[in-house]
């Protein structure tokens, strides 16, 4: 597929290829999106702000320049801003593909990183020479201020201008706990959501800290995605109860959605509020107990993302549904083009009573 | 100036300052820009006070450790709302201190040339840099923290964006143009907004506190007598009801009163 190489959330022709529950293929203008609902579905979205993880600095023992990428935090609560996992990268930018930058120096439990205003320690190695789990120092709002200042996005070679927060937050966007943006929510915007409002379709967020979704090195890419916190709004969980009683489809925006609500009702399948730490990889053996559509970007064989698709589809459909994106001229990546998935009408669980 | 609000505010109770559980601004995350002197400090110490956690955003690093460090729990950041790129380097640090946003005070101001000029002797980059820090710098920072204040209302929280304005934004002062242009541009986006976002819960309150005496008034008005001006904390407390007003009561047990949704819930 054509990389998205322009950080325009919402260009005016973006295309939306949809899988309907008896598998159909179609294609339609992202922005008839609000058209393919209906009342009494709800669209689930994930508010978190993207951080600008990537913070370039040195490593202090041996004063080679590094870049470190956050890439995950064990808990949502604002002041746990000290413990992150982290990529290292050594010298050099965004410009170079990740596969292409050279690896950090060697890293050891103890070492000390100076980046920019932040400072920092590695606490330990996470199974491989540039993972690692650091510790920020200083109280939690100056790690705030320090990521706020020094911080930047998480830059794609693919996309030719440097990015800004601006770039990478959804228009929903609310506490700054994702790696890399929930860019499935790019799609959304106030028109959108009223729009959906008047269709009587509900609209809910969850808040799920999105990881990074490739770090360019093989090894570490077969372990994505990390573990993720996330928290459900009571309102959210509700308005789930609401649509399958009333045989509305719940449609999650981006794979994160899937993960957080799937975690969220293991066990019985009754999705509960709170707060919880995906850990699951979702795919083709994977039984969805409370997603019935997805919108997502378009996604490549191989990656994670598209493990989670085989979750909703069969693999010839899904075969189907990759050909079709190619010869549709479809474009890939954070900033490309969309589709709407809806699982196998079989597949679904019988309609939960009430309570 | 005389003293008037474009919208009334309500004056009547001065109740006890304790921090009462069943008052709505306890536990509301609240977001204040400019809250290092004058109305803007008084606000962070009023709403501190009923149990607000409070983040507040001023230019002067030194200002907002001072601040930080003498308002027990007030998180302090330092930026500037007329700088384009400070904006989102603040709404992170709001969203990400407090995990969230449900109230937001947009309460910087600049005055335009000092001591006042007509009109036609303002500098254009005097007129420009009121309308940076009263209408862009608000419109900005509104527009980042929109997905957080909409989420806040889909959680019964309430969501409340409060523009500060005067009464130059309804009359034609002469030598307040600056402000009096800008602040009349706030007040009507306010109300653009409000209209917009009604469905979404997220409520917009443009309200004047009055002349008052803090710095910035010095500055404008040297000569004004000091005992026809209202205290910053009176005009603070008033300005405290108004949001709590606008925002869900919450019950004996802290929790907020389910709101639209969740209304639907207790009736399964």
């Amino acid at each position: 597929m054509i990389a998205a190489d322009t950080a325009v959330q919402r260009p005016p022709h973006a295309k939306l290829l949809t899988v309907d529950a008896r598998k159909h293929i179609g294609h339609v203008s992202r922005s008839a999106f609000v058209d393919l609902l209906r009342a009494g579905d709800v669209v689930i979205a994930n508010d978190a702000a993207t951080l600008p993880a990537s913070l370039q600095g040195v490593h202090v023992e041996t004063g080679a320049p590094i870049e470190v990428r956050l890439a995950g935090r064990p808990s949502l609560k604002p002041e746990y801003v000290a413990r992150f996992s982290a990529v290292v990268f050594g010298e050099g930018d965004f410009r170079a593909r990740t596969e292409d930058r050279p690896p950090p120096p060697p890293l050891a439990a103890g070492d000390r990183l100076a980046l920019g205003p932040l400072r920092a320690r590695v606490e330990r190695l996470l199974g491989h020479a540039r993972l690692v789990s650091l510790m920020f120092e200083g109280p939690s709002d100056e790690v705030w201020a320090g990521l706020a200042r020094h911080g930047r996005p998480i830059q794609y070679s693919h996309v030719r201008a440097p990015l800004a927060l601006w770039d990478v937050w959804t228009r929903i966007a609310g506490p700054p706990v994702a790696f890399e943006p929930p860019s499935a929510g790019f799609a959304l915007d106030w028109r959108t959501l009223a729009a959906m409002r008047e269709r009587g379709t509900r609209f809910a967020t969850i808040t799920h800290a999105a990881g990074i979704s490739s770090t360019g090195d093989w090894e570490l890419d077969r372990l994505l995605p990390f573990d993720e916190p996330y928290r459900i709004p009571e309102a959210t969980a509700f308005a789930v109860r609401h649509a399958r009683a009333r045989g509305g489809r719940v449609i999650a925006v981006g794979t994160t959605v899937v993960r957080a609500l799937e975690h969220a009702a293991t066990g019985d399948g009754f999705v509960r509020s709170g707060e919880g730490v995906a850990t699951q990889r979702l795919g083709p053996t994977t039984r969805l107990r409370v997603v019935d559509a997805i919108l997502s970007g378009t996604h490549e064989p191989g990656t994670s993302h598209y493990e989670l698709l085989r979750a909703f589809l069969d693999d010839a459909t899904l075969h189907r549904t990759s050909a079709e994106l190619e010869a549709g001229g479809y474009r890939t990546h954070e900033f490309g083009d969309s589709v709407l998935i809806e699982r196998d009408q079989l597949s679904r669980p019988e309609v939960e009573a009430l309570n | 100036m005389k003293i008037s609000s474009d919208t009334t505010l309500n004056q009547s109770s001065h109740r006890g300052r304790e921090t009462d559980p069943a008052d709505p601004l306890a536990g509301a995350r609240v977001a204040i820009t400019g809250g290092t002197s004058g109305l803007g400090l008084a606000l962070v110490r009023e709403l501190l006070k009923r149990g607000a956690q409070v983040a507040f955003v001023a230019r002067g690093g030194e200002r907002v450790a001072r601040v930080a460090r003498e308002q027990a729990g007030a998180h302090g950041i330092v930026g500037d709302i007329s700088v384009k790129g400070d904006i989102y380097p603040i709404a992170m640090q709001i969203l990400g201190e407090l995990g969230g946003v449900d109230v937001l005070i947009n309460n910087a101001s600049d005055l335009g040339p000092t001591p006042l000029v007509m009109l036609s002797d303002t500098e254009c980059e005097d007129l420009e840099r009121a309308f940076a820090t009263n209408l862009l710098g608000p419109f900005r920072l509104t527009k980042a923290l929109m997905g957080a204040l909409a989420a806040s209302a889909r959680e019964g929280r309430g969501a409340v964006v409060l523009n500060i304005s005067s009464d130059a934004a309804l009359n034609p002062y002469p030598g307040w143009g600056a402000y009096g242009a800008s602040k009349a541009a706030l007040r009507h986006l306010s109300r653009i907004w409000g209209e917009e976002h009604a469905a979404d819960g997220v409520r917009f309150l443009s309200l004047d506190p009055g002349d008052m005496d803090p710095p910035m008034h010095a500055a404008a008005v040297p000569d004004a007598e000091p005992e026809t001006l209202k205290r910053p904390e009176i005009a603070a407390h008033e300005l405290a009801e108004a949001i709590a007003a606008a925002l869900p009561v919450r019950g004996a047990s802290g929790g907020a009163r389910p709101a639209t949704s969740l209304t639907e819930g207790a009736l399964l």
